[in-house]
């Protein structure tokens, strides 16, 4: 790349300004950003070190060094068993929905007319609303006594859906939350992948007379695969960390219904003032993340670099 | 595709019309909600007409919460300056602290770079808790815990890495040769930086700038572990809201309206920038 080599040359065209200053300042300018990271990187390595201890905030006379103690307590635990299966229902739920719905959306906006512009920027109002707040919308419209859903279901003969508060319906209602905050993010990645195709193969299809569907599973599928990659990717490390929207809305409940990684180490943290437990559940959850962003990373700057014309 | 049969436009007319009402109806729902009172609200069957009043607005906005029980103090008021102040101050620092150093990743390669870059964009997917929960034991040591400071300086967490990368992208659109010729002409490398990187850069910084406000105004987490009562911000403020009014549904319904008004206007006023700023770049809108 002309940019790499051609600051140095710069250097040199210009006479008055000494080398060793343009070598320095890189450094000085991502000093800030520098100091950012120490910032994560302090409490994060804090947290893999309180994993391996006994730390409870209450016993502080007990705090000491267990080794994996913490992670060996886990594997026979039926609490940390039902976060794991908890947190993993509600990720393949919420991605899946999310992504079908997104893509099916996507497609029929596809064509950028006036109309189809003014519902994909309308679709991106639940997106921008805080998550916390989305929660708290839904509270009140599935309230038993007066929320317009419950009234909704109630004219279809079901007088009865508690929705959030039943754990039968617990989890659907915070997946519908997730859906609602969520599809326009999916459906605004894919529209701008869709938009941005090459023409050619579909007129081509066209002229020839192909089906619809061998179009659309031949052609656009194919074509748009690292857009739902990188989109499904994103949302996957999100929705296996939600907080928000549990939190707000059942703090985990009922009973242990929604107790997905992050609400279960909180509550561990503040609850229950164990913290080595707390950051031994988190540390979990950073490791199935990681091996995540690191195949999400590599999608992301192939996708990033064709956009910018790099690649 | 581009010319459907009638059933297929049918189909498409209905499917689009559901998708609006599933979108839409909680927003325009809970807008109604807040300006009505408590009877109005528990009418069954609800009603789309209604007599509007503007009292849950008065009572967030004087602080006082009349209850079957009495007079409540509920500072929401307070909560939205809240949110304004840390928002605000911290899209601020992030830009005068990112701008620069994305400036720098762009221009520079330097393997310092690279690494700072890949640590700040692997810990935008670690969970935020990891991260929040020593750090809170740290901000006690420290006393930054329920400063403006320390939560400021914590949103940096999530306005930083956002500016860095959105703003590294539009930088390195930008072809070096004029800044060379300018250099050349005699100014330094700041006036190069300020003079003409910076205003070609400029959608770039204002998107990633009104992306960030945005995020930093939608957390949750950050100041649910870190601020007590009077430094918290809306979407903290608005849930011990919910939990301290009980049953007053309107009051409720408006302290939502209030919080997502402002994010949702920036929103509707920046949303070509957003599909780029969403995919850190990734997708050119």
């Amino acid at each position: 790349m002309s940019m790499v080599q051609s600051l140095p040359t710069n250097a040199q065209a210009a006479p008055a300004k000494p080398r060793p200053r343009v070598r320095l300042l890189p450094y000085l300018l991502s000093l800030p950003a520098l100091l950012i990271c120490v910032a994560i990187l302090v409490p994060f390595v804090t947290a893999a070190v309180y994993s391996l201890q006994r730390y409870r905030l209450n016993l502080p006379y007990l705090r000491g060094f267990i080794g994996a103690g913490n992670y060996i307590d886990f594997l026979s635990d039926p609490a940390f068993w039902n976060t794991f299966q908890v947190s993993i229902t509600y990720t393949v739920l919420t991605v899946v929905v999310e992504l079908l719905l997104g893509l099916g959306i996507a497609l029929l906006l596809r064509r950028p007319t006036r109309f189809h512009n003014a519902v994909s920027i309308m679709l991106l109002l639940p997106l921008m609303t805080a998550p916390a707040i989305a929660a708290l919308m839904w509270k009140l419209m599935t309230n038993p006594s007066f929320g317009i859903l419950s009234y909704m279901v109630s004219l279809f003969g079901v007088t009865d859906f508690k929705w959030a508060s039943d754990p039968s319906s617990a989890l659907f209602t915070v997946v519908l939350v997730d859906v609602w905050v969520y599809t326009p993010f999916i459906m605004i990645l894919l529209l701008a992948g869709l938009r941005s195709l090459p023409r050619q193969p579909f007129e081509a299809a066209a002229l020839d007379g192909v089906p619809a569907s061998f179009v659309f599973f031949r052609i656009t599928l194919p074509m748009l695969a690292p857009y739902i990659i990188t989109a499904s990717l994103f949302r996957l490390l999100d929705s296996i960390q939600q907080f928000d929207i549990i939190y707000a809305m059942t703090q985990g409940g009922p009973g242990d219904r929604l107790m997905v990684f992050q609400v279960q180490a909180y509550l561990e943290f503040f609850q229950y003032t164990n913290v080595g437990r707390s950051a031994a559940l988190l540390m979990i959850l950073w490791l199935i993340t990681n091996i995540l962003s690191n195949i999400f990373i590599k999608n992301w700057l192939r996708l990033r670099e064709r956009a910018h014309g790099h690649a | 595709m581009e010319h459907s049969s009638l059933a297929g436009r049918i189909f498409r007319g209905i499917a689009l019309t559901l998708i609006l009402i599933f979108f839409m109806f909680p927003i325009v729902w809970i807008f109604m909600m807040s300006f009505q009172n408590n009877d109005q609200i528990l009418r069954i069957p609800p009603r789309i007409l209604f007599e509007p009043t503007l009292a849950n607005y008065e009572a967030l906005i004087s602080g006082q919460l009349r209850t079957a029980a009495g007079s409540l103090q509920m500072p929401f008021m307070r909560n939205l300056f809240n949110s304004v102040v840390l928002s605000s101050a911290a899209v601020l620092l992030a830009l005068l602290l990112g701008v620069p150093a994305a400036y720098a990743f762009a221009r520079f390669k330097f393997r310092l770079g690279e690494t700072i870059a890949f640590t700040l964009l692997s810990f935008r997917f670690a969970p935020p808790l990891l991260v929040l929960l020593p750090l809170s034991l740290y901000y006690q040591e420290l006393g930054l815990s329920d400063t403006y400071f320390g939560i400021v300086w914590v949103y940096q967490l999530i306005a930083l890495p956002l500016i860095l990368w959105i703003v590294r992208g539009y930088f390195e659109d930008i072809s070096p040769d004029i800044e060379h010729a300018y250099r050349l002409a005699g100014h330094s490398w700041r006036e190069a930086f300020t003079r003409i990187a910076v205003p070609l850069a400029g959608p770039g910084i204002a998107a990633a700038g009104l992306l960030s406000f945005i995020f930093c105004w939608n957390n949750f987490v950050f100041a649910l572990i870190l601020a007590s009562a009077d430094k918290q911000p809306v979407t903290v403020g608005a849930l011990a809201f919910v939990t301290a009014s009980g049953i007053q549904y309107g009051q409720i319904a408006a302290a939502i309206v209030l919080s997502v008004t402002p994010t949702l206007l920036l929103a509707l006023y920046a949303q070509r920038y957003l599909v780029e700023g969403l995919s850190l770049g990734a997708v050119k809108g």
